[in-house]
């Protein structure tokens, strides 16, 4: 009999392992498990176009219905897995099915932290991360309403573009110094800063919230000793991996499931990629991405693992936000040793930072500003030296130095 | 309303689909299961994988490129002067019976 796949998680990595697990010639039956009540799909345009309302729900499906059947997937939706039984081979779900496997596939993503303060619990308090969630952010996400967003990081960001787009009053707290703090070099939270307040939007730095009040519902934010009020509460202060059924089966987990770069845990008859992992990153360093790049890539890797055609993870992670007609383009990881390089004048709202290591090229961020993009993530990748002069010299096009 | 696109394959298989105005030609062959089309990003113009070749004739009814789109393709593999990304291409009335065809990788 062929062996078959389990694959826990109906997200991006959950579905890409799909489609490379046919692509690579696996014949065996595929079931894959989602807690949601929507088959995979697309988490980027939520905090985008779908909360603008410019983005129907039906688009947002990463395949057309019919693909499951085709595709030989068997699909359970509303459900999660409560334990693996390694010794057995075998999932038990949460409704009481068992589902044995001969090879798992733990897709499991990441799940919103929550705020603990005071009043956290208030209705009118909202976290973004599925569909549920923003439909419910939609029904109260009007002009005229004042929205407390609090973490300035991509998230709260976007929603603080769209919110003003929309004409609702949008405050930002964001408890660091400077915005996207974790994701970008301060040049871009600078200019990102700037533009947000050309459109309305109020920015408190340095600014962590202690609590929320409001009778039977937020209507207010208590941050750095002050009240202020509000109708909405949007939080947006990361996520965690969704670790805990591979814990609870005795896999090696640090914040993330721990993989190797072929996307295996420790036992021979498990994988898990995307959000969820933990792995050595291409320069040797332990890392837990939560991108669309590394679900996609990572899930590859898992499939070719899982038909025994092993190849190495080492792409560059790349990331993207849209915030007003800005887009933010990254290629690889920065680090707070690097020397920056800027190219072209943010004044312009197209320039770019590129991220010099031992005088190669370790990461680029790009605002509207393809080339840099797209030519610093392939100097990234094949870890070439540009110099800083070269790099900051508008007058030399990009394409002279891949 | 719904229009026809056919994507060809770059083995020669051609499909025909109907897609409703407003979505993407990309949408168009990831939804309906063609082959060729990668789109990592979902239609984001952050990643160039999802670049199509179409025939001049239709090339006057496309929009023209954005500055984004334009520097995207100029990185894609393959490139010619037909190419375009097909999810910067909204269907509309006027490109009922489009014909778009694919590369052989987007990567």
């Amino acid at each position: 009999m062929a062996e078959n796949i389990v694959i826990i998680g109906a997200g991006q990595a959950g579905i890409q392992a799909v489609e490379s697990l046919r692509k690579e010639g696996f014949t065996g039956p595929i079931t894959m498990v989602g807690d949601e009540a929507y088959p995979p799909y697309q988490r980027p345009p939520l905090s985008k176009a779908y909360l603008l309302g410019a983005f129907e729900r039906a688009r947002l499906f990463l395949k057309a219905d019919n693909y499951y059947a085709e595709a030989g997937c068997e699909l359970i939706l509303n459900t999660s897995a409560k334990a693996i039984h390694r010794a057995e081979r075998m999932v038990e779900l949460n409704d009481g099915r068992k589902l044995a496997y001969d090879k798992l596939l733990l897709a499991t993503g990441a799940r919103v932290r929550k705020l603990r303060c005071p009043g956290a619990d208030l209705p009118g308090v909202h976290y973004l991360k599925t569909i549920a969630d923003v439909d419910g952010l939609q029904a109260v996400f009007q002009a005229g309403k004042r929205i407390a967003i609090v973490g300035g990081g991509y998230i709260g960001l976007e929603v603080a573009a769209v919110g003003a787009k929309r004409g609702l009053d949008v405050t930002v707290f964001e408890a660091m110094d400077r915005l996207m703090a974790r994701a970008v070099s301060p040049v871009l939270s600078d200019f990102y800063a700037r533009e947000h307040e050309k459109a309305g939007v109020k920015l408190k730095l340095n600014t962590g919230v202690e609590g929320f009040e409001g009778n039977g519902k937020v209507e207010r934010v208590i941050a750095g000793g002050k009240a202020y009020d509000a109708d909405i509460v949007l939080v947006g202060i990361g996520v965690i991996p969704c670790q805990e059924l591979a814990q609870d089966a005795g896999l090696a987990c640090t914040d993330g499931i721990v993989v190797d770069q072929n996307a295996r845990t420790a036992d021979p008859h498990i994988w898990a990629a995307g959000d969820c992992t933990r792995h050595t990153g291409r320069e040797g360093q332990e890392i837990r991405l939560e991108c669309v790049q590394n679900a996609i890539d990572q899930a590859k890797h898992a499939a070719l693992s899982m038909t025994d055609k092993h190849k190495t993870y080492s792409e560059v992670p790349w990331f993207w936000s849209d915030q007003y007609d800005l887009k933010l383009q990254i290629a690889g990881l920065a680090r707070p040793t690097d020397t920056l390089v800027l190219r072209g004048d943010p004044a312009t709202r197209k320039f770019a930072v590129f991220h010099l290591r031992d005088g190669k090229v370790a990461a680029v961020e790009a605002v509207n500003a393809a080339p840099e993009y797209m030519i610093g993530k392939k100097l990234v990748a094949e870890g070439k030296a540009v110099a800083a002069e070269t790099l900051a010299d508008l007058s030399i096009p990009m394409k002279q130095m891949a | 309303m719904k229009y026809k696109v056919t994507y060809i394959e770059d083995s020669g298989k051609a499909h025909t689909v109907e897609l409703a105005e407003g979505w993407s030609l990309m949408e168009g062959a990831v939804k309906h299961l063609i082959p060729g089309i990668d789109a990592d990003c979902g239609g984001a113009c952050a990643c160039a994988t999802c670049q199509v070749y179409i025939a001049p004739e239709w090339q006057a009814k496309l929009p023209p490129k954005s500055e984004m789109e334009e520097t995207m393709l100029d990185f894609a593999p393959d490139v010619k002067p037909t190419s375009r990304l097909s999810c910067q291409l909204r269907m509309e009335a006027e490109l009922d019976g489009i014909v778009l065809n694919l590369p052989k990788s987007q990567h």
